[in-house]
Order: C-alpha cells, then sequence, then structure tokens
C-alpha cells in the first residue's frame, strides 16, 4: 500500500524533534481527527536553517512531515512557503489516495511556522 | 476439500450421478454442521460470508413482515455487515432502534426493553463483538424478544466454533456464522433459520438451499467448513482455556510495560482469545506497520486505516475519548498463537511505542 519511500521516512523520520526558542512555530490538525503536527524553524537571513517537528499521525502523516522538512532545509523562507502536498507526496513515490489529506497537513504545518516567523518579524 | 475441486466435479442440482455424489456430500454437511450447532438440518443455509447471512437474515425478516411491523431494534456495536444493512433497511421506511452499551461494552438491556414497540418485527444483537471481543447477554435477548413475540437474530460469527451457544433454548430465530472464524476456507458461511419463518429473498434465481438463497453451492468450501466445525467442538473447552489464560498473560504483562494503556471491555464475558487495548498518545496505524515490520500481525481500528477521520464506532461507544481511541489496537489469539509469541509480543511493543511517542506532540515525557 506504501512505497518504499513512505516506509523508509516513517521507520527513520528526519529531523524528529523540538527546537527551544524557535524562529517560526506551527501546530496544525486535530487530536480528534487522529493527525497533528508541530514544527519549529531556525531561520537566519530569511533561510532556514534547522526544522525540526513532531508528528501524532498515521504513517502517512509521519513520512509527510519527515519529507517536507527535508524539502525545506537550508532553503529561503519564500520558497520554503511555495510547498505543495503535491510535491511532497511526489517526493514520497505517491501516497495512497486515502492518504493524500496526510500530506496536506505537513504543507499547512510549514505555512503555519512560517507565518509565526514573519508575524514576528513584522513586529521587530 | 481438494477431490471437490477435481474429481468430484458435478453441479449438486443436476441429477446425474456425479452430480448427485456431490449433492449427498453437501446434505452430509449439513447434517454433521446442525448436529454440533444442534438443529435441524433444514434449518440451515449455506451462504459465502457472515456479511451475506446477516443480509438475508435482516433484510429478508423485515421485508417479508413489513406488514406486521417496520421497527427493527439493534446494537450500536454491530458489525457493518449489521448496521450498514440495518440503514439500507431505513432507506425502505423501516425505522431502527440503535442500543447503547455501558462502559464495559455490554449492551444496555434496560434501554433494549425500552425501545420495544408494538411494530418491533426483529432484534439483531451480535453475539461476540469482533473489535473488543465482548460477550452479549443472549440469553435475557432471547428471553425478551420471546416474551414480546419478537424474531431475534443473532450475529454469532466470532464465537461459532469458540464458544458454546445453544440455539433453541436461547430462543434464537436466526444465527449467522462463517467459516474463516474458526479455521475454515474464507468465503463461506451459513444461516440458521428457525422453521417457520418466512424470508424474503435478497437475491433472486434459482431453487437452491430450499429456495431461500439461490446459486450455485460452493461445495469444496462446505466440505472444508464443516470439516474445521467439527475440528473446532472435538477441543472447543480446551482451546478455549488455552487462548484465554494467554491473553490474561498477555494483558497482565501489558499493563505493567507500557505506561497509558487502557485495556477495553468486560475482563470476563468477551471471547477468549480477543484483546483490545488503547495506547494512549498513538495512533494506531503507526504501531500496527512497526509490529508487521516485526512480525506480528495485528489490527487497528484507527481512523486512517479504514479512511475515515472516525475511529472505530465500537471503542467511542464504550466512552474512549476520541483522541484516544485513535491509539487502539486488537490483538487476536488463536489456535496456532504460542506463549514464546506472546513474549516475543511483549518484548517488542514497549519500544515500539516509545518510538511512536518521542515523535508525538501530546507526550512529553
Amino acid at each position: 500500500m506504501y512505497s518504499e519511500k513512505v516506509i523508509d521516512h516513517f521507520s527513520n523520520p528526519r529531523n524528529v524533534g523540538k527546537i527551544e526558542n524557535p524562529d517560526g512555530y506551527g501546530k496544525v490538525g486535530n487530536a480528534a481527527c487522529g493527525d497533528v503536527m508541530e514544527i519549529f524553524l531556525k531561520i537566519e537571513e530569511d533561510k532556514i536553517k534547522d526544522v525540526k517537528f513532531r508528528t501524532f499521525g498515521c504513517a502517512a502523516a509521519i513520512a509527510t512531515s519527515s519529507m517536507s522538512t527535508e524539502m525545506i532545509l537550508n532553503k529561503p523562507v519564500e520558497e520554503a512557503l511555495k510547498l505543495t502536498n503535491k510535491a511532497v507526496a511526489e517526493a514520497l513515490d505517491g501516497l495512497p489516495a486515502k492518504k493524500m489529506h496526510c500530506s496536506v497537513l505537513a504543507e499547512e504545518g510549514i505555512q503555519s511556522a512560517i507565518e509565526d516567523y514573519m508575524s514576528k518579524k513584522d513586529k521587530s | 476439500m481438494l477431490p471437490y475441486f477435481v474429481d468430484n466435479y458435478g453441479n449438486p442440482s443436476s441429477i446425474h450421478r456425479v452430480g448427485q455424489k456431490v449433492r449427498k456430500k453437501i446434505e452430509d454437511s449439513r447434517d454433521i454442521i446442525s448436529n454440533l450447532l444442534k438443529i435441524n438440518p433444514n434449518e440451515l443455509i449455506f451462504t459465502s460470508c457472515g456479511t451475506e447471512s446477516n443480509n438475508i437474515a435482516i433484510k429478508g425478516v423485515a421485508r417479508a413482515y413489513k406488514n406486521r411491523g417496520k421497527h427493527i431494534i439493534t446494537s450500536v456495536i454491530e458489525h457493518p455487515s449489521v448496521l450498514n444493512t440495518c440503514k439500507a433497511l431505513e432507506k425502505e421506511g423501516f425505522e431502527v432502534s440503535y442500543i447503547p452499551i455501558d462502559d464495559k461494552g455490554i449492551v444496555n438491556l434496560e434501554k433494549l426493553k425500552e425501545a420495544i414497540r408494538e411494530d418491533t418485527i426483529l432484534i439483531s444483537i451480535m453475539h461476540g463483538n469482533n473489535e473488543i471481543g465482548t460477550v452479549q447477554p443472549i440469553k435475557e435477548i432471547g428471553a425478551i424478544a420471546k416474551e414480546n413475540k419478537i424474531f431475534f437474530h443473532v450475529d454469532a460469527v466470532q464465537t461459532i466454533g469458540k464458544m458454546e451457544l445453544n440455539i433453541k433454548e436461547n430462543n434464537i430465530s436466526l444465527l449467522s456464522f462463517s467459516g474463516h472464524k474458526f479455521y475454515g476456507p474464507k468465503g463461506i458461511g451459513g444461516l440458521y433459520v428457525k422453521n417457520g419463518i418466512k424470508l424474503e429473498k435478497v437475491l433472486t434465481g434459482g431453487h437452491q438451499e430450499r429456495n431461500r438463497r439461490p446459486g450455485t453451492e460452493n461445495v469444496a468450501s462446505i466440505v472444508g467448513m464443516t470439516k474445521a466445525l467439527e475440528l473446532s467442538y472435538e477441543n472447543m473447552e480446551e482451546e478455549s482455556k488455552r487462548e484465554k489464560e494467554l491473553r490474561n498473560y498477555f494483558e497482565e504483562e501489558i499493563v505493567k510495560k507500557i505506561p497509558e494503556l487502557i485495556l477495553n471491555g468486560d475482563r470476563e464475558k468477551r471471547l477468549p482469545g480477543t484483546s483490545s487495548v488503547t495506547i494512549k498518545f498513538v495512533e494506531g496505524e503507526s504501531i500496527l506497520l512497526n509490529l508487521d515490520f516485526k512480525g506480528i500481525a495485528v489490527s487497528s481500528g484507527s481512523a486512517c486505516t479504514s479512511g475515515s477521520l472516525e475511529p472505530s464506532h465500537v471503542v467511542l461507544a464504550l466512552g474512549v475519548p476520541m483522541e484516544h481511541a485513535h491509539g487502539t489496537i486488537r490483538f487476536s489469539l488463536g489456535r496456532y498463537n504460542t506463549k514464546e509469541e506472546v513474549d516475543y509480543v511483549l518484548e517488542v511493543l514497549p519500544p515500539i511505542v516509545e518510538k511512536i511517542r518521542s515523535m508525538s506532540p501530546f507526550w512529553n515525557n
């Protein structure tokens, strides 16, 4: 049902954890629905220098969290903002149709964390 | 089974000798199963599975007796083949009452009694629940049904071959079972229909199964299911005791090894080999896949596995909060499971849970 890449990222997720005092933080999803993603960003000169995530969810939710963090690491925030759930799913060699909603979590999580960073930046 | 795929290939509905030889084998099988279930052979219909049996029983009775009444009673924890059949009948104008369960997973008999109306024609309650294993008070429900002159259907898919259930003494009108639940072939089932009960056909076709279930009989599977049921009855008590002890050992140990874990369902009134656990702060599918990597096959009532956002309707009916219900896993122990295998699960599961929890935003330890 899952591609080898999904299984790989699910079994050995990259960038799991927390960043203390992150420059950007986002939390999306709902425990009642079975998926919650938390994302932490360390940003220097509008570039993502570090990213960590914590996810409660199924294999697809964990794999998309892991893959999306890899895809935005060392990227300018403007570029990271453009990351779509479709691109994450493609990078994982696809997801089963009924699991596509899990990849939306990754897209929304990253957007939410970057928006947090931008709103803080605007205030300073 | 093999000779009925190859040498004895005749169609049991044909009158030639090769066909009649096969007919004889089907009727012998019917006799054997009827004898084990303590029913009359003409009260047994062969079907393709438990789902078909449930459909024939519920739709068959409802439609045949719709002039008598249009009300059906069932429970909230039934198998989808019962719940969705009832929902389909609602579209035909039937009214269905879904009885709740208590926090142990047992159907509330007071609510069931209160739900009875003058136009109630059928009560359909399962014997053993497929997710949490709880066993329902069939005897009491049978008495209530009899007193109120209501037909009583029992989905006994989980229990036939594993637990004794006297159909006649419990006032059961119809009872469904499925071959693979007692190590028979998959894709074969049976339905007991008490003599005198009318059934409107769900499938239309020929005259097979005394004109109640048309279609060519699945001969090889009938033969296989019959042998499997005979074997199950030979050592049912002993096997049941063994599975129960293994299951209890598993549960006693797992609660010690994994914090924040709930054992679901009544401790006593349940199937011997079923254990449903809710592991808080994890999602069931992640556990299921990690166990699968270690060669352990379990079932998860999690939302993502089924493709909907709702976790198991049975676990929710127990009162487990939605956010925890996602972490429910069902372990099924059967005839071939050993203590060594249970020990292996006890060894590999705790680190898996720890790993998944360490990734969870809800787990801060």
